[in-house]
């Protein structure tokens, strides 16, 4: 069944993103997409719109640094997890994005529910994602600074939890 | 020795002394209970251990009534603003109890968010060790506070918290 049903959505996508799907595997029997960069969008309201596929819900976004990682196309990756209720399916769509200005299209004009883990990754890799309506961090301070769970970042910090200006005593 | 013993229908004591032993029997505690210390805390206060043994049983949730602080869980940077903040709305003469390893050290939480202890930021009477402590630690922390008030000492006055130097702020 599902097997049959990774056959349809690989014909399906290859044939109407043809050139711009950079690379389909698939991993215990779920599929995985790499797509283009200015291509998220529009990959994922087909799989949402189309009858057949229907991959009506957004499980989860998230992000990666692929910092120093043998075979990797690029420094960041933005990964979609997608299921569909009417097939019971999952479909798992990357982008990778480039070291210098990581930015993406936002998915919040397709699901609501899109906007919070975008802040989430805004927060923790520095990746912008253009038309969010309220592209903000999530849950460091806002005048933190840094993007904690990029590889580069010590996990100790660079001294923002022995720094609060306003709140020491003087007398 | 009962009063009723006594012939005379009063006792001649300093004024000080009445004070002290008022302050010292009715403790009224502000929990900060952020973690799985005030599981704990709230397990001292509860029937078994019974922390209204000790005239401690009033918990305050405005820090303006309240003149003992329990700090017990893990203060991160986005909290610890807050945790002075109500330390400072708290009315002299006032006591700290940092419970627990996290409150005291930071515990296993050696991380970016994490304060390493809230006496970089407040000034603690009574450290409770353990992870987390037994309620019977909370009493006995009780009682040293009481011991403290007893001996006319608060550490809210005499110690400024330590700020490392090689963190200043820089503008």
């Amino acid at each position: 069944m599902s097997d049959a049903l990774n056959t349809i959505i690989k014909e399906k996508i290859t044939a109407k993103f043809g050139e711009h799907v950079l690379e389909t595997t698939e991993f215990r029997g779920q599929l995985a997409f790499t797509v283009k960069q200015d291509r998220n969008c529009e990959i994922a309201e087909f799989l949402k719109t189309d009858p057949d596929l229907a991959y009506d819900y957004l499980e989860d976004i998230c992000g990666a640094d692929y910092l120093e990682y043998e075979g990797a196309k690029d420094r960041f990756c933005v990964i979609y997890q997608f299921y569909s209720f009417k097939n019971n399916h999952r479909v798992r769509v990357k982008v990778f994005l480039p070291e210098k200005n990581p930015s993406l299209d936002s998915l919040t004009c397709l699901w609501k529910s899109a906007g919070f883990p975008e802040r989430e990754i805004y927060d923790m890799y520095g990746i912008t994602f253009r038309n969010h309506p309220d592209m903000r961090r999530l849950l460091m301070p806002d005048d933190f600074g840094s993007n904690p769970l990029r590889k580069d970042y010590p996990l100790k910090g660079k001294g923002e939890r022995d720094r609060f200006p306003k709140y020491t005593v003087d007398d | 020795m009962g009063l009723e013993e006594i012939q005379v229908p009063f006792v001649t004591t300093t004024l000080n002394a009445v004070i002290k032993w008022g302050r010292k029997n009715s403790l009224f505690p502000m929990p900060f209970g952020v973690a799985c210390c005030a599981i704990e805390m709230m397990s001292t206060l509860a029937s078994r251990f019974d922390l209204a043994r000790f005239g401690a049983e009033v918990i305050r949730f405005s820090p303006r009534q309240a003149d003992l602080m329990i700090v017990s869980g893990r203060i991160c940077i986005k909290t610890m603003p807050v945790l002075y903040n109500i330390w400072e709305q708290m009315p002299e003469p006032k006591w700290c109890i940092s419970m627990g390893a996290c409150a005291s050290s930071g515990g296993l939480f050696d991380t970016y968010t994490m304060v390493q202890g809230v006496d970089r930021f407040i000034p603690v009477d009574v450290y409770i060790p353990g992870c987390p402590p037994r309620p019977e630690s909370l009493i006995d922390a009780v009682m040293k506070i009481q011991e403290l008030i007893d001996k006319g000492q608060s550490k809210s006055k005499s110690v400024r918290p330590k700020i490392d130097s090689k963190y200043e702020y820089e503008i």
